[in-house]
């Protein structure tokens, strides 16, 4: 009998239109085509979301949450009109109420504020992606007291970079993936930039090279990896200089490198006690100077034909003057860094970073190779190729999110220097606007004048005390700290600190915290609980101690709970946005390119974009830059804005089509701006010409590219910073020297740790005798923090978190997969199910981050396992450290860039009978939003 | 595997109803008008309830009579055809019986015949499966006939045959429960198999997904060890030995019942393990069995 | 139709890297994705926002430990979805012929308006590939994207499955595997792509390639010779160093 099958149609109909835009499921900003289906009501919904090819950062890939979109835009979370607290704070009693009233509450609160004293607002971003508008709005405003997520989050990262080499990873450049044939990863599970890494990895791994991952849990990209380093948390900067070590003692360096693209020439004077020593010598116009080699003399380091000398040292005026590479072997070739000598603190076997250091040796010099590509440098020399190193790293939080993290980050820049594998082919590259000198970005400004904005932008890079963010009497010009002698280059601000500061009235009290896209009262928190009470807490005369919160978020997390007036936002695929060269670009190392989002689909909500109703607000309080002399509205609203702003003539917040549509980065405004970009699949992208790719700090043709697409004024090449002499300004002024001194509690800790070249120490947390273990959190790949659990698919696959034990403790304590723990650090305890885990450091435990969910939020019921069975490390992370005995109380943050020390936590662990739910329990808040359906079968079309 | 309440119900019941068919196909005993209305009554009740039963486990039960198309590959397919033929033929071969008082011993023999095959169909929907290594062996069908033969004529009231085909029964669930526990390592199905991974023990970590979904409810059941010891044994003591034991004792109707009630309730017990102790090797990926 | 094809003219399936996949799931849920909306009944949710949350799912991403006698335990994640078996069992014990095996391609496919929902089919899949949909009580399985692949409605560049196209690592590759020339069947002889449970006797088309070694870097242990003994002695290194560099000293 003759096989018969049922005829299928092969060739559906996938969509009736596909709408091109960026995903905003996490920070990565990849493309996506939106398919729209009209269902049966004729109205075209969203029907599937996939990567869009032509993007120039997915490819056409995209990850979980990306596909999840489609659940999240319509996700029973979502808030749906402007709030009005109407219950106690924290209870989720509202009452919705209409935008006018809305805007007249918000006037009606800053008004007065901006008029009398305009640091009593405090405006904190999370993860927002159009920092460039609203640090600008806050400047108008007037209030110093503006940052975004950056403190908490990778400050360290980013700062260590910025000052060392003029950029750091993920925004700020990438690993040659097509050339790269040892690829080092230094703690991360997921990262922001998220598909890049995995498409990445693929690559490097379909040639067959290999990867080496650094971290103490083997899950994720370590799990690709080929080797696994499973190291004691917090001793990465002792791991890497002891790398440095080895290549050095074997003279595996690129010396020819050094000598011309970085500070190793540059000479340090050595003249103990005076103000000059350990600074560098520089001629009457502030121009580093170095040897000629050629000469024997002295020449400004960027003279053209000038070969800096490594080794030949200076005498003036009875100083010496040592190159830097000179102090550096003195310090790294010490047994101190000898593999044996930190075997046993790193966890590691001696013998096998030996055969890291060797292994990362050969690829970077046996396996060396030219690309045919001619380029002229800074100085007017031509190169008749470019020489690639192909070993490359990358890092993230697991090295930054420590105490030590900033001088460890710096570690790794300085190895990735001394190997000659940045900004060279097969090693790391930059993506503009970077690379970018720390000295040409701005610095911190707090100049406060009533009724006008501030003197400049917020955040910067501070190069000596001069530039600190302090009042006249030395205290702290900013709500957080940030600029100040406990955290001297925090550039991103201390959004974690703020709810403390604010409750403690330290250094003043505010009136209106008003916060965006930050889940404060729940996982971006240190001490959950603590901040949740101080968010509530009363004075005597029974008003809130933090007198007034504004918030917006797009979905019923727990922080719209805390909050006296929600603003909704509209979801990413319901507003426009602005992914600027500004701000953060989604440029490659090939390319300068950034993007916009637009509605794709109309809320069906009474929402509306916050960037919008910022500008409203704006209008509404009169602020400069957002009104013309007549106090009409500048821009209608933030698309309006994306267009026709401008920060300096001719630059606006996007860099394409710009003029009559031809200018990219630099022009006029064009109306027609928007129109292009979503014609164009939602992004421009504009390649830099071949002989500029790679050595930008030097290249003479980037940085002219760079100048005629308005990233600069005017070339800026330099030289990679192995010392960091503002760093060295810092330890001066603790020594005694200058106008502006550190209060004498701190001038030991800056001696000790603003080293000028990469230094480790013991994470500072003196308290936890008897907290053994090291506890860390891990990004689920799936997940993206708090809004992961409000999509009925991806909670799913992450619905609760245990705490991965590795074996060793399993067995010590008894334990086996199921059985519940007490997890205690100095600060708090919560008890927890447990698994267990081979692939893991054996004095660590982990679980996945921003899975616990407190009740009543994201409209899930009350008894969802995030809540019942779900946790939060954060309970047992406190912002300051637990109490020495010195009367003081010290931040769980770098010294150096206030970065919150995530990962510095330690734990004690017992077995406990299995509770009925996973503690401490929280009482439900009441959901604005009503809670979902119980049964999903979502098609839109027929 | 997850013992459904509506396959246990339905092998048990609809074992026992066809095991009932063969006897009374077989003229033992013969019975006629009123008596054998009252018998054939009860075998049809427990094969259709049972048959009814197995409904309530589809999806889509509504279509159901499209499980009749695939008969040549399908024992689930030849389970339909075996039960409607045998209830179609048993339902003639009865109606003579109570209407007519006639018994045509041909149709009996056939109806019979048919019994023993539905019984067998309904063994090999589970002996077929190769992915239930407890299942996958020849003593499944031996124990489904050897049980609907000796509850059959326990109905039956058949004492002669009875008592041996219990105590065979018996020895055949002792067989099964002994090889059954040993098929998994037999079948060569392990962690490593299943993910092709080698170099060491394979140790589930994280599962693909924190919630339940179909599979782990449909397919891994895990019994305790005690647990299922202390099942197997009343099993087994209701099942053969208390109905063996009455049989031994001087008939009386109240112990009939007993030993019929005793029996039906340990064969419920024997295939509630038969689908707990089953461990389909899906769950070698959630490293769960 | 239940009884299986002798042969089929091709063998479409997917290639599947455990060396590659980092285990981020965007190949299941951009599946979940393609299929709610695509082939067939959606793949529904119970209790989505609630205490249980589960769903229907096509394709689920497992991760394992492997610990070597001696050497560091690794993590390796599984994704796992239809094989598309040669002798699938599932297609014979089905009752109603809503299971077949298509001869063109080898997919093994549900039609799903001739399925009773009975369930045997899953249970006869050593895999868990299949999952009965709670809400259309029917039975739901990849279809290797069969509504994609031929699609003339996408451009030629997207008629692969969802699950690969979206793959971040490329660790998902598709082709057919009845031809010993293709891509996929030569990655598959370079790797040694092997079957997953043979004993089971399914003759699976997807294949899986195994994890490279691992760890080898501590396994052979090598290390720098120093250019200097002393640390003192560095200097000097440096400047013979810098000699030998073109354009160096005189
Ligand atoms: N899917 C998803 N993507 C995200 C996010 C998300 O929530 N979900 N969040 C985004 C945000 S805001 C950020 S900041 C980035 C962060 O991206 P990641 O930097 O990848 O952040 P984490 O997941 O915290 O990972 C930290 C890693 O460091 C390891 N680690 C901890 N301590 C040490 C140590 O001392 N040494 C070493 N070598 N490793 C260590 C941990 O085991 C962990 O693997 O991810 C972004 N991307
Ligand atoms: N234990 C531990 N804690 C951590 C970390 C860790 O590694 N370990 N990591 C820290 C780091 S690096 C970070 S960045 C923080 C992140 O923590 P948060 O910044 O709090 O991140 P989310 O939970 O994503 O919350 C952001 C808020 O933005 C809202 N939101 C989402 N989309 C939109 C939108 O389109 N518009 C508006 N207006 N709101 C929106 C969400 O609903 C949510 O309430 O967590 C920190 N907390
Ligand atoms: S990585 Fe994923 S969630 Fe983030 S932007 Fe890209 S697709 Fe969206
Ligand atoms: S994997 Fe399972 S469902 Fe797929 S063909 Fe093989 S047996 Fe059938
Ligand atoms: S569930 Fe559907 S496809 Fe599976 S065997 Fe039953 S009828 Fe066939
Ligand atoms: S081939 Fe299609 S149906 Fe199959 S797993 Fe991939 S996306 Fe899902
Ligand atoms: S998408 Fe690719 S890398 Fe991610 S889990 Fe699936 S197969 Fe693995
Ligand atoms: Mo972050």
């Amino acid at each position: 009998m003759a096989y018969r099958q049922p005829v299928l149609e092969t060739s559906p109909e996938v969509s009736d239109e596909i709408r091109r835009t960026t995903c905003y499921m996490c920070a990565c900003r990849c493309g996506i085509n939106v398919h729209m289906k009209s269902g049966p009501d004729g109205k075209k919904r969203v029907a599937y979301i996939e990567g869009n090819r032509d993007h120039p950062v997915n490819k056409g890939v995209l990850c979980a949450k990306g596909s999840a979109g489609i659940m999240q835009v319509n996700a029973p979370s979502r808030l749906r009109a402007p709030l009005k607290r109407v219950g106690p704070r924290g209870s989720g009693e509202f009452e919705e109420i209409s935008w006018d009233e809305a805007m007249e509450i918000a006037t009606g609160w800053l008004k007065p504020l901006r008029e009398e004293a305009p640091e009593k607002l405090a405006f904190f971003t999370g993860r927002d992606q159009s920092q460039s508008f609203t640090g600008w709005w806050a400047q108008q405003f007037g209030t110093p007291n503006y940052a975004a997520h950056g403190g908490f989050c990778s400050v360290n990262m980013a700062t260590a970079g910025i000052y060392t080499m003029g950029g750091a990873f993920w925004e700020f450049g990438q690993p040659d993936w097509d050339h790269t044939k040892l690829f080092l990863l230094f703690g991360v599970a997921e990262d922001h930039d998220s598909n890049p890494i995995k498409m990445g990895i693929g690559k490097i791994k379909a040639r067959g090279a290999r990867v080496i991952g650094v971290n103490p849990v083997r899950t994720g990209y370590n799990a690709a990896a080929d080797d696994w380093i499973g190291i004691t948390p917090g001793t990465d900067g002792l791991f890497i200089l002891s790398l440095v070590h080895e290549l050095m003692k074997a003279g595996k360096i690129d010396l020819d490198y050094l000598a011309r693209y970085t500070n190793a020439p540059c000479l340090v004077a050595e003249a103990p006690g005076s103000a000059q020593h350990g600074l560098l010598l520089r001629d009457e116009g502030g121009k580093t100077l170095v040897i000629d080699r050629a000469s024997g003399k002295l020449a400004p380091f960027d003279r053209p034909g000038v070969r800096p000398d490594l080794t030949a040292t200076h005498e003036q005026d009875g100083v010496t003057y040592r190159p830097v590479l000179h102090l550096m072997a003195d310090r790294y070739l010490s047994t101190d860094y000898a593999p044996e000598t930190v075997a046993g603190r790193c966890g590691i076997p001696a013998d096998k970073i030996r055969a890291v250091a060797a292994e990362i040796a050969r690829v970077a010099f046996d396996e060396a190779f030219e690309l045919d590509r001619e380029w002229t440098d800074f100085r007017g020399e031509t190169h008749k190729t470019m020489v690639g190193r192909p070993v490359s790293f990358h890092a993230m939080r697991g090295i930054s999110a420590h105490a030590n993290g900033f001088q460890s980050c710096r570690a790794l820049h300085v190895l990735q220097i001394l190997l000659g594998t940045v900004e060279v082919p097969g090693g790391f590259r930059f993506k503009p606007p970077y690379p970018k000198p720390s000295h040409i970005h701005p610095k911190p400004h707090c100049g406060v004048t009533p009724g006008a904005p501030l003197d400049g932008p917020h955040l910067g890079f501070v190069h000596g005390p001069e530039d600190l963010a302090l009042r006249d009497d030395g205290s702290p010009a900013r709500i957080d700290k940030a600029f100040t002698w406990e955290n001297p280059m925090s550039a991103h601000g201390l959004m974690h600190m703020v709810i403390s500061n604010a409750h403690a009235g330290d250094p003043y009290k505010i009136d209106t915290l008003f916060m965006y896209m930050a889940n404060m009262a729940w996982n971006s928190s240190m001490n959950t609980k603590g901040v949740m009470e101080m968010l509530t807490d009363t004075d005597e005369s029974g008003d809130y101690v933090i007198p007034r919160i504004i918030y917006s978020d797009a979905y019923s997390s727990e922080m719209v709970a805390y909050a006296d007036l929600v603003l909704p936002d509209a979801t990413y695929l319901e507003r426009h946005d602005c992914i600027s060269l500004l701000d953060r670009p989604i440029c490659e190392a090939d390319a300068m390119a950034d993007a916009i989002r637009w509605p794709v689909i109309e809320p069906d909500r009474n929402v509306k974009g916050f960037q919008s109703v910022l500008i409203d607000l704006g209008v509404r309080l009169a602020l400069p830059g957002l009104v013309s002399e007549d106090g009409s509205a500048r821009y209608a609203d933030y698309a309006d804005y994306i267009v026709n702003h401008e920060r300096k003539p001719g630059i606006g917040p996007l860099a394409g089509w710009r003029g009559d549509g031809t200018g990219a980065g630099r022009g006029a405004p064009n109306p027609e701006q928007l129109n292009r970009y979503i014609d164009n699949g939602g992004f421009f992208e504009t390649h830099i010409p071949a002989e500029a790719s790679y050595y930008k700090p030097w290249n003479a043709a980037y940085q002219d590219w760079a100048v005629s697409m308005g990233l600069f004024d005017s070339p800026q090449p330099y030289l990679f910073q192995l010392y960091v002499e503002p760093l060295r300004r810092f330890q001066l002024a603790a020594e005694g020297h200058g106008e502006r001194q550190p209060p004498d509690h701190l001038r030991e800790r800056i001696k000790t740790t603003m080293d000028p070249l990469p230094i480790w120490y013991e994470t500072d947390q003196q308290g936890n005798e008897g907290f053994p273990v090291n506890a860390l959190t891990q990004r689920p790949m799936a997940m993206y923090h708090s809004w992961g659990s409000q999509n009925a698919w991806l909670r799913q696959l992450h619905g609760h978190n245990p705490l991965y034990m590795p074996t060793r403790l399993m067995r010590e304590h008894g334990l086996k997969d199921g059985d519940w723990a007490r997890v205690s650090s100095p600060h708090g305890e919560i008890t927890v199910p447990v698994m267990e885990m081979a692939a893991l450091n054996d004095n660590t435990v982990w679980t996945w981050n921003a899975i616990g969910k407190r009740k009543g939020a994201w409209a899930l019921e009350e008894d969802a396992p995030e809540a019942t069975r779900g946790f939060l490390l954060n309970h047992l992370i406190h912002e300051l450290l637990p109490p020495r005995g010195d009367g003081l109380r010290w931040a769980n943050s770098d010294p150096i860039t206030g970065q919150a020390a995530w990962f510095d936590l330690k734990v004690k662990i017992e077995k406990v009978a299995a509770p009925t739910e996973s503690q401490p329990v929280f009482p439900p808040i009441k959901s604005p939003v009503g809670t979902g359906p119980k049964r999903l079968r979502w098609k839109v079309g027929k | 595997m997850h013992p459904a309440r509506s396959v246990i119900l339905f092998t048990t019941l609809s074992g026992l109803g066809f095991g009932l068919l063969i006897w009374l196909g077989l003229g033992l005993p013969t019975v006629t008008g009123w008596s054998a209305f009252a018998f054939f009554s009860v075998a049809y009740l427990l094969a259709g309830g049972g048959l009814i039963a197995s409904t309530f486990h589809l999806g889509r039960p509504e279509r159901g009579l499209k499980a009749f198309t695939q008969w040549r590959t399908s024992w689930l397919s030849r389970e339909a055809w075996c039960s409607a033929a045998t209830l179609l033929v048993m339902a003639l071969y009865g109606a003579g019986l109570v209407f007519l008082e006639a018994r045509w011993a041909l149709l009996g023999w056939i109806g019979a015949a048919l019994s023993l095959l539905t019984v067998f169909t309904t063994s090999m929907i589970y002996t077929q499966l190769r992915s239930v290594p407890r299942w996958h062996m020849a003593l499944t069908p031996a124990l489904f006939l050897s049980l609907a033969l000796a509850g059959g004529a326990l109905l039956a009231g058949q004492v002669g045959y009875a008592m041996p085909l219990l105590l065979l029964a018996g020895a055949i669930q002792i067989a099964h429960w002994l090889r059954g526990d040993g098929a998994l390592a037999r079948s060569g199905s392990t962690m490593n198999s299943a993910t092709g991974l080698t170099g060491g023990p394979v140790r589930a970590f994280e599962p693909p997904h924190t919630g339940p979904n179909y599979l782990l409810h449909e397919m891994v059941h895990v019994v305790g060890r005690k647990h299922a010891t202390r099942l197997r044994a009343i099993a087994l003591v209701m099942m053969v030995l208390v109905p063996a034991g009455c049989l031994a004792l001087p008939f009386s109707h109240s112990i009939a019942a007993l030993a019929v009630l005793s029996h039906l309730l340990g064969i419920l017990a024997s295939r509630w393990l038969f689908f707990a102790e089953a461990e389909h090797v899906v769950g070698l990926y959630y490293g769960k069995r | 139709m239940t009884t299986l094809p002798e042969s089929t003219d091709r063998k479409l399936g997917l290639v599947i890297d455990l060396d590659t996949c980092v285990g981020c799931h965007a190949c299941v849920i951009s599946c979940k994705g393609w299929n709610t909306e695509n082939y067939g009944a959606p793949l529904s949710d119970q209790s989505p926002y609630g205490a249980d949350p589960s769903g229907t799912f096509l394709n689920r991403v497992h991760s394992y430990e492997v610990q070597p006698e001696d050497g560091l335990a690794q993590l390796i994640h599984f994704p796992k979805s239809c094989l598309h078996c040669e002798d699938a069992p599932c297609v014979t014990v089905c009752p109603t012929g809503a299971s077949y095996k298509r001869t063109e391609d080898g997919i093994v496919l549900v039609n799903e308006s001739d399925c009773i929902g009975c369930g045997l089919c899953a249970w006869s899949c050593p895999y868990g590939a299949r999952e009965l949909d709670a809400a259309e009580g029917v039975m739901k399985k990849c279809t290797l994207c069969v509504d994609r692949i031929y699609n003339d409605n996408l451009p030629e560049e997207d008629r692969m499955p969802a699950c690969v196209r979206t793959c971040p690592a490329g660790a998902r590759h598709f082709g057919d595997l009845g031809d010993p020339d293709s891509a996929v069947s030569q990655l598959v002889a370079e790797r040694g792509g092997l079957d997953l449970m043979p004993e089971q006797g399914t003759r699976p088309v997807n294949k899986y390639l195994p994890p490279r070694p691992k760890d080898r870097i501590a396994a052979e242990p090598r290390a720098l010779e120093p250019v200097v003994e002393e640390a003192t002695g560095f200097l000097g290194w440096l400047d013979r160093a810098l000699d030998r560099l073109p354009g160096g000293g005189d």
